[in-house]
């Protein structure tokens, strides 16, 4: 069965990177623009994995992995975050909210899909 | 198109709006606004550009917005206060950020000793302390480099060449001791024992998974010890209480084994060891560093033995107390990883979310081809007419419901390239920056209207005279801030710049609070350069309006920045070659207000067909405040030619349209045609004389500049229904035309008029 993911990210362009990569390895894509809209398309999708970044209007990841986690329809979900490099201590707090794991940006697709297929069921 | 150039696109476009409310946000941060939100906002928007840069390789967009973001970190977190100062530096940066950007799409260059010079500033911002010349932080080396076991790095010959040899020997002494196990053990045998904590399944990772990935790495028998499972009654269904150990055959090394557990790191109780290793020996080894394990007799266990081609499977035969706390239908097998290539459907949820790309010359040629349909809709009606048909009829009925829909077409249409005027003005705070920099002058840009939408092909066209606008209103306009302090007015000027619709147009205002038109040196100026006689009476109006005259200029000195041999008189003429106009009111001491009034489209007009000697004109609805008869007792001669009407409490001038527009010699009696009643740009009114009105039509207008040359009080062309062409009155050149040759007296009473 086709698996869909959700990304969660403010920008459009790193949502059609996203896009692109995992339709073309043959997901199933639903996006959202910040955590809010995210927590809104996570109850209308039910994705297999989720994919956020980190700094968002509205609600940021921490707070919207946070959110998921707490729920208990949805926290057994895989998030995945986006994260640079250079900052260990946002990825270390994102575990700390519940991140499953992280994808270092920029990603190529290949480690994308293969991030995914380790979380996913 | 590629996709990924597609998306670059987007990039591009993304960058535009980023930029915008970068700038957006510092502004605010320079009002004072020191909220978090904004903050947060600001540094989003580098970090976005930064992100985005990334991903297409554009490395010295990446570097500046890796510095600049940096100092936003830093702001964000408190460690840097965030004042006044500090925001106009980072104005500044923001526009050579919006240079890398403009170069990394390959429009203009960067100006790479700017460049570095703001990054060092940037850098002396985020660190005080630092050295100057420090280069951007380098981003820190990957953890897992950590984890690679020293052993593989050591090289014998390094060792021998090295004089710094002995750093090495304890990884010499590693790699016997390994070399040393692989004589008992078979090299590619891994034992890994995995002893996951709750923290593992809270964050929706899965022992069985971890397997799984193993599994990719080579064979492997997985071993599971429930021993600390307590009874039923007692376990807590969230708890982690097993331990896994696992025996890999791989030719991978142990890095790669580790790199599996990425993601659990510190989540579970890791060994990894070369060789067999004795089951219970790794699991007491674990179970002695545990705090939470209870004391379990070794030898104890009754190892459930799992084989490994379909370990995912197994584990929900475990016992309950290895799944996670919601448990997520763990049957899909290994091969379940998504390789399938075809491309799936994308969904865009969420309301207002789903945007379309359309080419822009489709739209323009839907645009053409409703315009053709007005036309034709307008000459069908005309030859239903000409037959006599009732309009009760069912004909002249359709008729009216194909006028509606055609006219609600044409709005929708139009509606699709309508476009906020925000794009325009974005690119004016800038501007302003740049031109107070040089002028020595201190103003603030305050925007207005940012949303007001137009027709695309007008706003095209607008950021040439916003630009003129805003240059003169700097530098003549605002005074220096010293003179501005000695005239008791703070140092810094405002000049506001404001979209609004009025009357079907779109007007745009550039106003400062400097020191308004010195009248008596336009004036001057005027009679010594030749535009006027020195004995011609003017209002204060019209002595301002005396720097749109070509050849005007009131510069003492011809500055960097507005004398660019561009002067207010092509702006005028450029306005009005969009069918708008500019005019200007100045309050000496007070400030002065440039208002430009453009029509929302270039492309359709509703206007008023009337006969004047025979020909047949459009004047522009939007013009129009009234129609009527006059009465003989209206009409006041005044002069030795021109004549007034009364309207109500006023007197206004009479216009014959034949005799300015020169169709004829003597104009008829006003009382023999129709007057217009009509409203100019700066709020004049006068009453235009024709000989007849045909009634109200919309028409698509066609330039006349284009296809013939520019007209005086013509402001272009149309096809009527009939097939012929009509010229399009322009209202205002035709007041002023009349009112140049001395034929029309003003109005009186021009605020009476105003105040109605």
């Amino acid at each position: 069965m086709t698996q869909t993911i959700l990304t969660v990210d403010d920008s459009r362009t790193m949502r059609d990177m996203l896009r692109m990569a995992l339709a073309g390895a043959g997901f199933n894509v639903v996006e959202a623009v910040d955590g809010e809209h995210g927590l809104e398309v996570l109850s209308a999708h039910r994705p297999d994995v989720i994919i956020t970044d980190i700094n968002m209007p509205k609600l940021d990841g921490f707070g919207f992995i946070e959110a998921v986690r707490v729920d208990d329809d949805y926290r057994a979900i895989p998030i995945l975050v986006l994260t640079t490099e250079s900052d260990p201590a946002k990825k270390q707090r994102a575990r700390e909210a519940g991140a499953t794991g992280w994808i270092v940006k920029p990603f190529n697709p290949e480690k994308l899909v293969e991030a995914i297929r380790r979380v996913a069921a | 198109m590629d996709e990924l150039e597609a998306i670059k696109v987007t990039f591009f476009q993304e960058c535009e709006e980023l930029l915008a409310d970068l700038e957006g946000g510092l502004l605010a941060m320079q009002e004072g606004a020191g909220d978090l939100e904004t903050v947060n906002a600001v540094f989003r928007a580098v970090h976005s550009i930064k992100g985005g840069a990334g991903a297409f390789g554009l490395e010295p967009l990446v570097r500046f917005a890796h510095v600049f973001e940096t100092l936003l970190d830093a702001v964000r977190g408190g460690s840097v206060p965030n004042t006044v100062e500090l925001a106009a530096v980072l104005l500044r940066a923001s526009d050579i950020l919006a240079d890398h950007v403009s170069a990394a799409r390959g429009l203009g260059d960067v100006d790479m000793a700017a460049s570095a010079a703001m990054a060092a500033e940037l850098e002396q911002w985020t660190d005080p302390n630092a050295a100057p010349a420090a280069a951007s932080a380098p981003a820190p080396a990957a953890p897992v480099a950590e984890d690679v076991p020293p052993a593989v790095v050591a090289d014998d010959d390094a060792l021998e060449d090295d004089d710094l040899g002995f750093v090495f020997v304890p990884q010499t002494i590693t790699v016997e001791a390994q070399a040393a196990d692989a004589e008992l053990i078979p090299s590619n045998v891994w034992t890994v024992s995995i002893r996951p904590k709750s923290d593992l399944y809270r964050k929706a990772n899965e022992t069985a998974l971890l397997l799984r990935e193993l599994n990719r790495l080579g064979p492997i028998k997985a071993t599971l010890d429930d021993s600390a499972l307590p009874p039923l009654e007692s376990l807590d269904p969230e708890a982690a209480y097993v331990t896994w150990s696992v025996r890999v055959e791989t030719d991978e090394d142990e890095a790669a084994i580790r790199e599996v557990f990425e993601f659990v790191d510190g989540d579970c109780e890791l060994e990894i060891s070369r060789g067999e290793g004795s089951v219970d020996q790794a699991m007491a080894a674990l179970l002695t560093v545990a705090e939470s394990a209870p004391a379990v007799e070794p030898a104890a266990p009754a190892p459930v033995e799992i084989a490994p081609p379909a370990p995912v499977a197994e584990v929900a035969v475990a016992p309950p107390a290895a799944e996670p706390p919601k448990p997520a239908a763990p049957a899909a097998p290994p091969a379940a990883a998504p390789a399938a290539q075809k491309a799936t459907p994308v969904e865009v949820p969420g309301p207002g979310q789903s945007v379309i790309r359309v080419d822009p010359e489709r739209i323009d040629r839907l645009i053409d081809l409703v315009g053709e349909l007005v036309i034709n809709q307008a000459m069908l009606a005309q030859r239903v007419g000409e037959y006599g048909i009732a309009p009760s009829s069912n004909l002249a009925m359709g008729l009216d419901e194909l006028e509606q829909l055609t006219r609600e077409i044409q709005d929708s249409v139009m509606a699709i390239r309508a476009q906020p005027v925000k794009s325009v003005f974005q690119r004016m705070p800038r501007l302003v920056r740049e031109v107070a920099n040089m002028t020595g002058k201190q103003a603030r840009l305050v925007m207005d209207g940012e949303n007001t939408e137009v027709d695309k092909t007008v706003i095209e066209r607008l950021s040439d005279p916003i630009t003129h606008m805003l240059r003169n209103a700097i530098d003549h306009g605002l005074e220096s801030p010293e003179e501005r302090k000695a005239a008791g007015k703070n140092p810094e000027g405002v000049v506001r710049l404001a979209a609004l619709h009025r009357s079907g147009r779109i007007v745009i205002e550039v106003s400062d609070d400097g020191k308004g038109i010195n009248r008596e040196r336009v004036f001057s100026i005027a009679v010594k350069k030749g535009l006027i006689t020195p004995d011609l009476q003017l209002s204060d109006e019209e002595i301002d309006n005396l720097i749109f005259l070509p050849g005007f200029s009131t510069a003492d000195k011809i500055s960097d920045v507005s004398g660019r041999g561009v002067g207010m008189d092509v702006v005028k003429r450029s306005v009005q070659a969009l069918g708008g106009r500019i005019s200007i009111a100045s309050r000496p001491g007070q400030g002065s207000t440039f208002t430009l009034s453009l029509p929302l489209t270039l492309a359709v007009l509703d206007g008023m067909v009337v006969d004047v000697a025979g020909e047949t004109l459009v004047v522009p609805l939007a013009a129009i405040v009234e129609s009527l008869r006059p009465k003989p007792e209206e009409v006041r001669p005044l002069g030795p030619v021109g004549s007034v009407l009364a309207v109500r409490d006023s007197f206004v001038p009479l216009i014959d349209v034949g005799l300015t527009l020169g169709y004829r010699e003597q104009s008829p009696h006003p009382t023999d045609g129709v007057v217009l009643l009509v409203e100019g740009e700066d709020g004049s009114r006068a009453a235009l004389v024709a000989d007849a009105i045909h009634g109200q039509r919309q028409v698509v207008i066609k330039s006349l500049e284009q296809n013939y040359q520019q007209v005086e009080g013509v402001a272009a062309a149309t096809i009527l229904g009939d097939g012929r062409v009509a010229l399009i009155l322009d209202v205002d050149a035709t007041i002023a035309m009349r009112r140049r040759e001395g034929g029309a007296p003003r109005p009186t009473e021009p605020t009476l008029i105003a105040a109605e």
